[in-house]
């Protein structure tokens, strides 16, 4: 089932245009890498399927029952304030915002809030304050937010960025996790492991155009084999 | 000597008036300091009193010149500040420029118009009618400070994700500086408009040099703000100070404690 679909979108900025032509799809259950230089339009690309930014031709469609508001979201952690005073459970909750009425949040989005930091092993960090947590537990916490929000399609947008290589590879562990109890994951990430081990997907920007298509195609591609030699995995 | 101020009715009006103003000024600070917005209360108190010297000068009554005026202003200097990052010359550029055409203003007004008064404050300008508005906006403003909580705190702590996830962060942001502009309006009369922003910026910075949450952030800035209200209201009228300065002045010293009380934690518990 196809959640995500766009066909012949021209991506930009303030009338702008920065990649033309682009047509690509996210299955349910999938795990989408997207790769790519900086400045290829992979920032305008997350913006998009976000809703931030209208596309300058073309629309991007939610299909199978998903709503534009039901991507849950899991930002550049330098977009968020580190020494924020806040409880960890206040930052979990508000992902359920979007569908939540009234003051107080019920007992029972409470317990969604608890067992989805239980389950990304933050349980002796529930009552924290979000500043005297390390980069990855803030990364679990802002990915538990992001659960409330939806359990269909997770965006991550280099979530690794500024973790250390045991943290890092927790994460993927993590995400691994996520995708096999049916989550879809769409990435945007610099780092070629991800791509390697665990995409279904890769989407691949470049100044000259993109690559879409699976791990395997993506691989025996031109794009694809640059990447990798630039990764230092060309043998 | 406390029944000797609520004999008064202009003091326990003004009394009044600024308990409200001060709860309100401290809760929009709270989000107005994380969203390092806090000089924007600044600018816009400058603002306030160039619309006050206009108001002055054409004998007009002073809330219909300033509401309209400050309102205008906070709504351009909330875009600039979102939208460029040329945010604080604009607001540096916005705040001076009101102050001239203020000065100007009061000097053409002649000497029937207290430029004291208008810079900092002056119980007694407070009238029975600005103590209905000040009700009136206090009470709107903390409704839709707790109506909104949760909404105005996903808006400040990340608004890209609020807004991904289907939150209007714009709807928020709008509300937010229409309340804070409205506040500060209000507060001039008291405060003065050189020292008003300090209601808005000091509760917030002196919670969150000790609480670590967001809700207790924000109760014990409104807390903070009712306490130095009442002692600076106090003390000015027992030691005859000016009751702006005293109130600014407890707040100062409220905020000398909040980082000896941080830094004595920090080397005690070692946190």
């Amino acid at each position: 089932m196809t959640l995500i679909k766009g066909s012949d979108i021209t991506l930009g900025y303030e009338g702008q245009g920065i990649l033309s032509g682009l047509s690509f799809s996210v299955n349910d259950g999938d795990y989408l890498c997207i790769v790519g230089e900086n400045g290829s339009g992979k920032s305008t690309f997350i913006k998009t399927v976000l809703g931030l930014v209208e596309p300058i031709k073309g629309k991007i469609e939610y299909c199978g029952g998903l709503k534009k508001n039901e991507i849950g979201y899991l930002p550049q952690i330098s977009g968020i304030q580190r020494d924020f005073p806040s409880s960890v459970m206040e930052v979990v909750l508000s992902g359920c915002l979007n569908r939540h009425r009234g003051f107080f949040y019920t007992a029972g989005e409470k317990r969604k809030a608890r067992e989805q930091l239980v389950r990304l092993g933050m349980e002796d960090r529930i009552s924290s304050s979000f500043q005297e947590l390390s980069g990855g537990q803030h990364q679990r916490v802002l990915l538990a937010r992001a659960l409330m929000a939806t359990e269909k399609l997770l965006f991550l947008d280099e979530p690794v960025s500024g973790l250390d290589p045991k943290t890092t590879s927790e994460l993927y562990e993590m995400l691994r996790e996520l995708n096999g109890a049916g989550i879809t994951l769409m990435m945007v990430t610099h780092d070629i492991h991800p791509a390697l081990n665990d995409a279904r997907t890769i989407l691949h920007f470049s100044h000259s155009g993109y690559f879409f298509g699976t791990k395997e195609e993506y691989f025996n591609s031109e794009p694809g084999k640059e990447f990798m030699k630039e990764a230092g995995h060309d043998n | 000597m406390i029944t000797e101020i609520f004999s008064y009715p202009f003091l326990v009006r003004a009394m009044l008036i600024g308990l409200f103003v001060s709860v309100s000024a401290s809760l929009l600070g709270v989000s107005l300091v994380l969203r390092r917005f806090s000089m924007i209360g600044d600018g816009l108190s400058h603002v306030g009193f160039g619309a006050l010297g206009v108001s002055a000068l054409l004998s007009l009554q002073p809330m219909v010149v300033t509401i309209p005026v400050v309102v205008a202003s906070a709504f351009i200097l909330l875009h600039f500040s979102e939208k460029k990052k040329s945010g604080d010359s604009s607001i540096a550029l916005l705040s001076s420029s009101a102050l001239a055409i203020g000065v100007i203003a009061v000097s053409v007004a002649g000497i029937n118009t207290d430029l004291n008064a208008f810079l900092f404050g002056s119980i007694l300008s407070v009238s029975r009618s600005d103590g209905y508005i000040a009700a009136a906006v206090s009470a709107v403003t903390l409704f839709s400070y707790l109506f909104f909580y949760h909404q105005i705190y996903a808006t400040t702590f990340d608004s890209t994700f609020a807004k991904a996830t289907g939150i209007n962060t714009g709807r928020y942001t709008a509300l937010l500086s229409l309340l804070t502009a409205l506040v500060i309006v209000v507060g001039m009369r008291i405060l003065g408009s050189l020292l008003i922003s300090s209601l808005i910026i000091f509760p917030a910075s002196i919670a969150m040099k000790t609480q670590k949450t967001y809700l207790s952030v924000s109760i014990l800035a409104a807390a903070e703000a009712v306490i130095a209200f009442i002692l600076g209201f106090f003390a000015s009228y027992l030691f005859s100070l000016p009751t702006g300065a005293s109130i600014v002045a407890v707040h100062m010293l409220f905020y000398v404690a909040s980082i000896i009380i941080r830094e004595a934690r920090i080397a005690l518990v070692g946190e």
